[in-house]
């Protein structure tokens, strides 16, 4: 056998890009359990359709654009877009909800501008984003959780998403509506007055929260990515929150623990602040970019006209990555200064 | 305890260290043919000191240094030199270079060895010259020439010296072998090595994943004032920068050299040849090696004579080359690919890595990158290595350096810690070659648009000069032509002038001769005159060597021009010597002077006469000969320098300068005709 002539290294590590979204993919299942458990099994059928219109957009961008099928399809980023944006959307959404959100993520934030790794932007974020924008009202549809309303079966699910004309969906306003919408109340009253509220934030939100947290800390723990941006932006949210709570007058903005446990505060912070591709990349860099994210959240959440705010965060902190790589190169071995800004 | 510093990244792969430490070093042998490369360290070449039919002996030298970096090279056994010819070698383009080869005759006969018994006694500079004759280059794979290193400019004080045995690449246990088993010749190298740098400490580091080699160093070290410092596992621990910053908690300054921050690095290996070079008086011959993988089935060390073919080795260790995917000098991190196993084992062979296709599998074809910045985490100079990344794709350079791309020390780390499989590295390795070759080609066009643009403003002036003498002349002779048609007198001509001036001049001395004081004033003008006159010829000798080294077509009217300065010197010089002569007889003073002043009376009249003796059509034709020369030789010169085949723009020039003359030519033949005519 002709020996092989390649240059150094020769050994690789165990890392690969397939498993560092396996492993996301596995980290959101507690989120999704959980999910499941409180509002039923829409977030599931959303997930399955979402998958098979990702592969399908993902395979049909690769084919046009000539590359090999089976070598960009299992690194399983397609996936994981469907599964982020699937989480992200209401249960119980139509098919065609679906379709035209997990069609813009995969052709246009991700294909249109170069495929795997040249996208600018969060595809799963531009996906919501078309959706808001374009239907509100659908958008803002979520279901009560358990114990507050009826939750259908895994037939009406179905039926809710492939024939949506015929499923009468019941929706109630999230906790994070209520807050916002709240003007009058002292927010203890809000709390005993409104039905949505459990222990901490909303019944069923906080505990969708504390699973996302735990699917995060567990990719923290696998070295997927680092503790940096979600740190950050987990604590400039708390900040912001305990400074303009005001002591839980009519005017507060919601308690910190509030703002940590509602919404997709920590789907976001773990899932999507943390994908490489759009992120800043030093890790002086991701602080600010995670912080800036959470500064976001926070103002759009509680002065803004949207249910929630990561993804409006996100995209606008996507444009600023570039800007903050500038200005937060490390240090380099031997060098009395980082390079950065010049 | 000792306290050690972390850097920043590193990773942990698979050690692999335990399969070739099964057994002690083994001495491989004498093989029947020994190829030694003349180039087995950094710097110049050795220059090959033996012929093909000599008889060597074991030892004997070989090939000399050539230069300051630069080392010798010795015949690793007794034999006869077959051949002095290109060989395949063991480097990473797969070249051939020039090596000599030597047919071993079996008797391993010694050449005459003298050692030192106390090399204190010797001075440093001896030691030094000792050190570099042995051929010794650093061992751990660079094979920087180690005298180099160690002749630190008095100036730097050094107050660490380290002996790396850090050894961090998998694979690789040639100097956790050597210091197992050599501890003595180690510390005694190390104490030659202490005595030649005088640091304020002496550290042997070892990484913790060696135990034994630890064991063994303490006890050989008992006593001497080495001290040995284990550090945490961690590739590349044994990288010279990173093991500075364990060690001192310093970094070296990027571009600097660790000698800057007092800090001297030398190899195990290294250490253990420096003793035998000062102590046995042996050169380096010899070296351990580490022959492993998957493909080996006796991995082990092998004490080996340089020149040994690799295939020579990897038989004695049972080789399978059927298993065998690719085989690596060096390790898995940095080890380089050789084309066959038939090249030579050098002063820097420390692993023959020979692995099956399962445990270093064929590289999978890369995919994007994600930035998940897994590369940057490792990377233990601090760079982004996916930003590099992608300014490397882009063939951004500026951005390259400004990321400090020639901070990589391309230990490996990135690529190894990709998930998309990226040959960083790889992009690293090009782009710096690339950013040189860009350097070298900027300097070059830099040099010549620099000697372009003197030239042209050379031109420009002469040009100007030129124009302007030209103006003054027409000037001068427009007024003398109004003045004379307004006089109606005889020419006043600038002769005449300098006539009368001369003259006023002659009566101003003599008046001044007789009032005694003028003569100090005198020679204070003539000193003055020496002076600006010889800075004059010296410039004037300058331009006209300038002029003869770029062929221009000068050179004759400089040298006149020198020739006449000169001429000026010499009397000005005659003059103040008189002068100086007849500091006490006026008279003889006042004669001298009156001679000069005389005898521009007397020139000046001459060439008054001599150009009232031309006609004008004959200094027409005059000046048309002298132009018709300039032409011919210009003519001349274009063509050798056609037929020499030089540069296109020194052409050029030519053939402006012929057309100029030419043209010159031309005008010169009007004006003759005219002249005739008239």
């Amino acid at each position: 056998m002709a020996l092989m002539r390649v240059t150094s290294p020769h050994a690789h590590g165990p890392m690969s890009t397939q498993r560092v979204m396996q492993s996301v993919l596995l980290a959101t299942v507690p989120g999704i359990i959980v999910l499941t458990h409180f509002f039923g099994f829409g977030t599931l059928v959303n997930i399955l359709w979402g998958c098979v219109v990702a592969l399908s957009c993902e395979a049909l961008a690769l084919k046009l654009r000539g590359r090999p099928l089976g070598f960009y399809l299992k690194d399983c980023s397609a996936l994981v877009t469907a599964f982020l944006l699937c989480i992200a959307l209401p249960p119980y959404s139509p098919w065609w909800l679906i379709a035209v959100g997990i069609a813009s993520s995969i052709l246009l934030a991700k294909h249109f501008y170069g495929g795997m790794g040249y996208n600018p932007f969060n595809p799963a974020m531009v996906g919501y984003v078309v959706l808001l924008i374009s239907f509100p009202v659908q958008m803002t549809a979520w279901a009560p959780p358990r114990g507050v309303g009826e939750l259908p079966g895994l037939m009406e699910a179905l039926q809710a998403c492939f024939v949506p004309a015929t499923f009468d969906a019941v929706t109630l306003a999230t906790p994070l509506d209520v807050m916002r919408q709240n003007s009058s109340l002292l927010v203890e009253d809000l709390w005993s007055q409104s039905p949505q509220f459990g222990r901490w934030a909303g019944i069923g939100w906080e505990w969708v929260n504390i699973a996302f947290l735990a699917g995060g800390c567990w990719l923290l723990y696998q070295r997927i990515f680092t503790w940096h941006a979600p740190v950050a932006m987990l604590a400039s949210i708390a900040l912001l929150a305990a400074i303009f709570n005001d002591a839980g007058s009519s005017a507060s903005g919601g308690s910190p623990l509030f703002h940590l446990l509602s919404g997709a505060t920590m789907f976001g912070a773990f899932f999507i602040v943390t994908d490489p591709v759009t992120s800043a990349v030093s890790l002086r860099g991701r602080l600010v970019y995670g912080a800036l994210i959470g500064v976001l959240v926070y103002v759009i959440r509680v002065r803004g006209n949207y249910p929630d705010a990561v993804a409006f965060a996100v995209l606008i902190m996507n444009f600023a990555a570039p800007f903050i790589d500038h200005y937060t190169q490390p240090r380099t071995y031997g060098h009395e200064k980082s390079g950065g800004g010049s | 305890m000792r306290k050690v510093f972390d850097f920043h990244g590193g990773i942990h792969p698979p050690e692999n260290k335990q399969q070739s430490l099964q057994t002690p070093i083994v001495k491989a042998g004498i093989p029947p043919l020994l190829v030694l490369p003349l180039s087995q360290h950094i710097g110049a070449p050795a220059v090959p000191a033996v012929a093909p039919g000599d008889r060597v002996l074991k030892g004997q030298l070989i090939g000399e240094a050539r230069g300051f970096v630069s080392v010798p090279l010795h015949a690793p056994t007794s034999g006869t030199i077959e051949a002095v010819e290109e060989r395949q070698i063991a480097h990473p383009s797969g070249h051939r270079a020039p090596c000599i080869v030597i047919r071993s005759d079996g008797l391993d006969e010694w050449i005459e060895c003298r050692g030192i018994e106390d090399y204190t006694t010797l001075d440093k500079s001896d030691l030094l010259q000792r050190i570099r004759n042995a051929g010794i280059a650093g061992m751990g794979g660079a094979g920087f020439p180690s005298a180099v290193k160690l002749a630190v400019q008095p100036e730097k004080k050094i107050s660490t010296l380290i002996i790396n045995g850090t050894e961090c690449e998998p694979y690789i246990t040639a100097d956790d072998a050597l210091m197992r088993e050599r501890a003595e010749q180690i510390v005694s190298g190390a104490m030659i090595l202490r005595h030649l740098v005088e640091p304020e400490e002496t550290l042997l580091g070892v990484e913790d994943n060696k135990p034994e080699a630890i064991a063994t160093l303490l006890t050989a070290a008992q006593g001497t004032g080495l001290e040995v410092v284990s550090f945490p596992t961690k590739y590349p621990s044994g990288g010279e920068k990173q093991l500075i910053e364990i060690l001192t908690g310093k970094q070296v300054p990027s571009g600097g050299l660790p000698a800057d921050i007092g800090v001297v690095c030398q190899n195990m290996g290294s250490a253990a040849a420096i003793h035998d070079a000062v102590v046995l008086g042996r050169p380096l011959i010899s070296r351990i090696t580490t022959v492993t993988g998957d493909a080996i089935d006796q991995p082990q060390n092998f004490e080996v004579l340089l020149g040994t073919s690799m295939a020579y080795l990897l038989e004695k260790a049972g080789y399978r080359a059927e298993r065998n995917n690719r085989l690596v000098m060096g390790g898995p991190m940095m080890g380089f690919t050789v084309p066959s196993p038939d090249v030579p084992v050098v002063k820097t062979t420390n692993c023959i890595l020979a692995p099956s296709e399962r445990e270093l599998p064929t590289p999978p074809p890369a995919q994007a990158c994600i930035r998940c910045g897994m590369c940057a985490e490792v990377c233990p100079a601090s760079l982004l290595p996916q930003q590099m990344f992608w300014f490397a794709q882009g063939k951004e350079f500026d951005k390259l350096e400004q990321h400090n791309l020639f901070d990589c020390i391309e230990c490996g780390a990135c690529s190894y810690a990709c998930p998309s499989n990226i040959p960083l590295v790889q992009y690293y390795r090009a782009s710096k070659a690339e950013i040189l070759q860009l350097r070298r080609d900027h300097e070059k066009s830099e040099h010549s648009r620099l000697r372009f643009e003197a030239r042209q403003e050379r031109l420009e002036r002469e040009e100007r000069e030129k124009a302007e003498k030209r103006a003054a002349r027409k000037k001068a002779a427009e007024a003398k032509a109004k003045q004379g048609t307004a006089n109606g007198e005889a020419e006043e001509d600038p002769i005449q002038a300098a006539i009368e001036r001369a003259k006023a001049k002659k009566a101003a001395q003599q008046s001044a001769a007789d009032a005694q004081g003028g003569s100090e004033g005198e020679r204070e003008k003539l000193e003055k005159a020496v002076v600006s006159t010889r800075k004059r010829l010296d410039t004037a000798i300058a331009k006209l060597e300038q002029a003869q080294a770029e062929g221009s077509d000068l050179v004759e009217a400089l040298q006149t021009g020198v020739d006449k300065t000169r001429l000026k010197l010499e009397t000005a010089e005659t003059a103040l010597a008189a002068l100086q002569n007849s500091s006490d007889s006026t008279t003889a003073e006042s004669t001298s002077s009156t001679d000069a002043a005389q005898l521009a009376i007397e020139k000046a009249m001459a060439a008054r006469a001599a150009e009232a003796d031309l006609s004008p059509a004959e200094k027409a034709r005059a000046d048309l000969e002298k132009l018709e020369q300039r032409l011919e030789k210009s003519r001349a010169k274009l063509a050798q320098s056609r037929d020499a085949g030089d540069e296109e723009k020194i052409i050029e020039a030519l053939e402006a300068t012929v057309e100029r003359l030419a043209g010159k030519v031309e005008q010169a033949r009007q004006q003759l005709q005219q002249a005739e005519s008239a």
